[in-house]
């Protein structure tokens, strides 16, 4: 659901008694959790109704822990949320002593989404990183909080576009002879986000401008930005 | 006999009354306006203009309203919508740059700081469901780097080459993505003029609620500067032969 | 038990003007172990001694990050110190989420120090038993602060607190002139140095018991401990050999 705030310019009064706090401001993340490895990208395009606000404003954010929050919906709660989470990511830190881990990061945010549960995030956040083992961890959410690991994701405008092509080139859901266990390389991850971003700013148009990647492994992050259609 | 019940004005009643009656309502929206704020970067820093009119609803009521505000020595807040929660804000930042100054420690609150606190009070406002009703442009230059950002009352954040509010955001953006983004380095003081005017013109061509006498301000190494009102020229000649003006 | 009977509490002068309570607060600072603070144009220093109160115990922290542009080296009580840490520590994130800047390290001094003269001021407290350097790096540069239990904070360019820290200040009193164009390895070093002379008789420092904080310009407050420290401590006994064949 998309509030048309494009013709109406967001100062103007509005007719009735009720206002609603809430705005979509477009743009697209997914993410992609491999052996080793896990990649998030999203687009940098950020919209109100029909006009561009800015081609340059990035809704994946790296943590202090090598994990990264790729978000999408509302980016003043999208902001909000991933400077609440750094911050008690800090108080963990300081509590002992150690960075805290994906895992627990990941049940962090679904608590601290579940807080506001009476007045929501109107945030779809994707929280990858790496688990204790090592493997790539990928956790996708709903505004209120809750959570579930998975191979991959995608959420945001785009959503409908990307998640059935992942679902059929990531997870390899119903295919005769396909190895649903499989996962993918980080080449393979990395062209299918490439592919996924490219073919949905043919239809999407509160996707596209710039698109980051951020590929997070044992080494760290590693973060590129493509460019994506400006139309 | 009735008892004698006191019908307390619904804004004055206590909260826990309020819930057995009514659900509390607050102002649905703005009630004295200012319209577009346009700004962009250019090579010395940031330029910026708005109208001097305050609307309330279509009628044109105040015509020297000044929505042009230097927070500081490295910062200008442009502002849209409600000026009375503009005038609020104004007095929030003073607050905060007395507080700044009273410390007297040769810290320095720069543009980012100022658009974080100003972003902090207006996602503060939205969640309260109380928002204050503005779109606001802050911008300066801070270390060095021009810093050009938007703000409005969902919170909303954002940082661009070339940023404008309400009917600015339609008739002005589009204007400066052609003229602007991308350029930014390259464009002198007197053009980044000439584009402005030209936007202002336009604006003032087609939107009812603006006025032909604006200030512009620019910020760049050297400070804040905000003009005294002025008026664009204008050409209505050709009014005539558009359909639905006179004829 | 007492020494006089002005001492009871904090709110009490004697007639010589001394508010005891807040000299012994004073008294228990130099019970700690010594630390040291020193600055250059880009980088501060903290350099210290830990303790380990017996065989089987582990070292007690003395150097504590509050934030990345900031750290304290603590001289006393250390539960007091924790007191302390994380109210700079919750000050620090208060000034990222509302500002989007670092807390100025002075305003960090002096929001503990008022803390602490609330301690020397009202009936019923007691005084911080623990004296802190404060290092950080804001806006204007690397700074060094001492807070003590009086709350009285200083700005220094080099400074010591804890047991025999006179020794360690008189070192830095010799050599502070050359602090400010001291790269971050010579200024380590220097600190060392000057906290080696707290070192009682006997007692040699080593990684075990050496704990070393910096920040600057292009450093994040960072910890030193165990096998990191021993680079420097390397450094300190080289220097040592170079002026001895002078």
């Amino acid at each position: 659901m998309r509030t048309a705030t494009a013709v109406a310019a967001p100062i103007e009064a509005h007719g009735h008694n009720h206002w609603s706090p809430y705005v979509d401001n477009g743009g697209t993340t997914l993410a992609i959790a491999g052996e080793d490895y896990v990649l998030v990208a999203s687009d940098t395009r950020q919209s109100d109704g029909y006009a561009i606000n800015s081609r340059y404003e990035p809704k994946a954010f790296v943590l202090s822990n090598n994990a990264v929050l790729g978000t999408s919906g509302c980016v003043a709660d999208a902001k909000r949320l991933c400077e609440v989470l750094e911050q008690r990511a800090q108080l963990y830190q300081h509590k002992h002593d150690r960075q805290i881990s994906t895992p627990a990061l990941a049940r962090l945010l679904s608590n601290t989404m579940y807080n506001r549960r009476m007045l929501p995030y109107y945030v779809f956040p994707v929280l990858a990183g790496l688990d204790s083992e090592g493997r790539g961890a990928a956790y996708a959410y709903d505004a209120i909080g809750s959570m579930e690991r998975v191979t991959n994701s995608c959420f945001g405008s785009a959503e409908t576009l990307i998640q059935p092509f992942l679902d059929n080139q990531v997870a390899r859901n119903n295919q005769r002879g396909a190895d649903p266990e499989r996962l993918l390389t980080r080449q393979e991850a990395l062209k299918i986000a490439i592919d996924a971003f490219t073919s949905a700013t043919e239809r999407d148009i509160y996707t596209g401008d710039y698109l980051e990647i951020f590929i997070i492994d044992a080494a760290g992050v590693h973060k590129e930005t493509r460019e994506l259609k400006h139309d | 006999m009735d008892p004698v019940t006191l019908e307390l004005p619904h804004t004055l009643q206590r909260p826990g009354h309020a819930v057995a009656q009514e659900p509390m309502t607050r102002p649905a929206g703005p009630i004295v306006t200012g319209t577009s704020v346009v700004a962009f970067k250019y090579r010395d820093g940031i330029i910026m203009a708005a109208d001097c009119l305050a609307s309330y609803g279509s009628l044109a009521r105040f015509r020297s309203e000044n929505r042009l505000f230097k927070v500081n020595e490295t910062t200008l807040l442009g502002a849209a919508g409600d000026m009375g929660d503009f005038q609020y804000m104004k007095h929030k930042l003073e607050d905060v740059m007395t507080h700044e100054y009273d410390m007297d420690d040769g810290q320095r609150l720069g543009t980012k700081s100022v658009y974080k606190c100003l972003s902090n009070i207006m996602y503060g406002r939205r969640t309260a469901i109380n928002p204050l009703w503005n779109a606001y442009v802050v911008g300066g230059v801070d270390g060095g780097e021009r810093v050009l950002g938007y703000v409005d009352l969902y919170g909303t954040t954002y940082t661009a080459d070339a940023v404008a509010t309400g009917f600015g955001k339609q008739i002005a953006i589009p204007m400066l993505r052609r003229r602007v983004e991308g350029r930014a380095d390259e464009i002198s003081e007197e053009e980044a003029v000439a584009i402005l005017d030209d936007c202002m013109r336009v604006l003032f061509y087609r939107d009812c609620r603006a006025l032909n006498k604006l200030r512009r301000a620019k910020v760049t190494a050297q400070g804040v500067e905000i003009s005294e009102p002025y008026s664009l020229e204008t050409n209505w000649t050709y009014a005539e032969s558009i359909v639905g003006y006179g004829a | 038990m007492f020494r006089n009977q002005y001492d009871n509490d904090a709110s009490t002068w004697s007639p010589q003007g001394c508010i005891f309570q807040v000299d012994y607060a004073s008294e228990a600072v130099k019970q700690g172990t010594a630390v040291v603070g020193l600055k250059s144009k880009s980088h501060v220093v903290l350099a210290a001694v830990k303790r380990s109160p017996n065989e089987l115990a582990s070292y007690m922290k003395k150097i504590i990050r509050i934030d990345d542009h900031m750290g304290i080296a603590v001289a006393g009580l250390t539960s007091d110190a924790r007191v302390l840490s994380n109210y700079l520590r919750t000050e620090a994130m208060r000034s990222k989420m509302v500002y989007g800047r670092a807390l100025p390290v002075g305003r960090a001094v002096n929001a503990i120090g008022d803390k602490a003269q609330i301690n020397t001021q009202e009936y019923g407290r007691r005084p911080y038993g623990v004296g802190l350097l404060v290092i950080g790096h804001d806006d204007t540069g690397p700074h060094l602060y001492e807070f003590s239990p009086s709350g009285v904070v200083s700005e220094y360019y080099g400074y010591s607190i804890g047991a025999r820290s006179q020794s360690a200040r008189t070192n830095l009193e010799r050599h502070f002139e050359q602090f400010a164009d001291m790269s971050l390895k010579e200024l380590i070093v220097q600190g060392l140095r000057a906290l080696r002379d707290t070192m009682p008789q006997g007692k040699q420092l080593d990684s075990m018991n050496t704990s070393i904080g910096f920040v600057g310009a292009d450093a994040k407050m960072t910890i030193l401990d165990g096998d990191d420290t021993q680079p420097y401590l390397d450094l300190l006994d080289e220097g040592d050999a170079a002026m001895d064949t002078e």
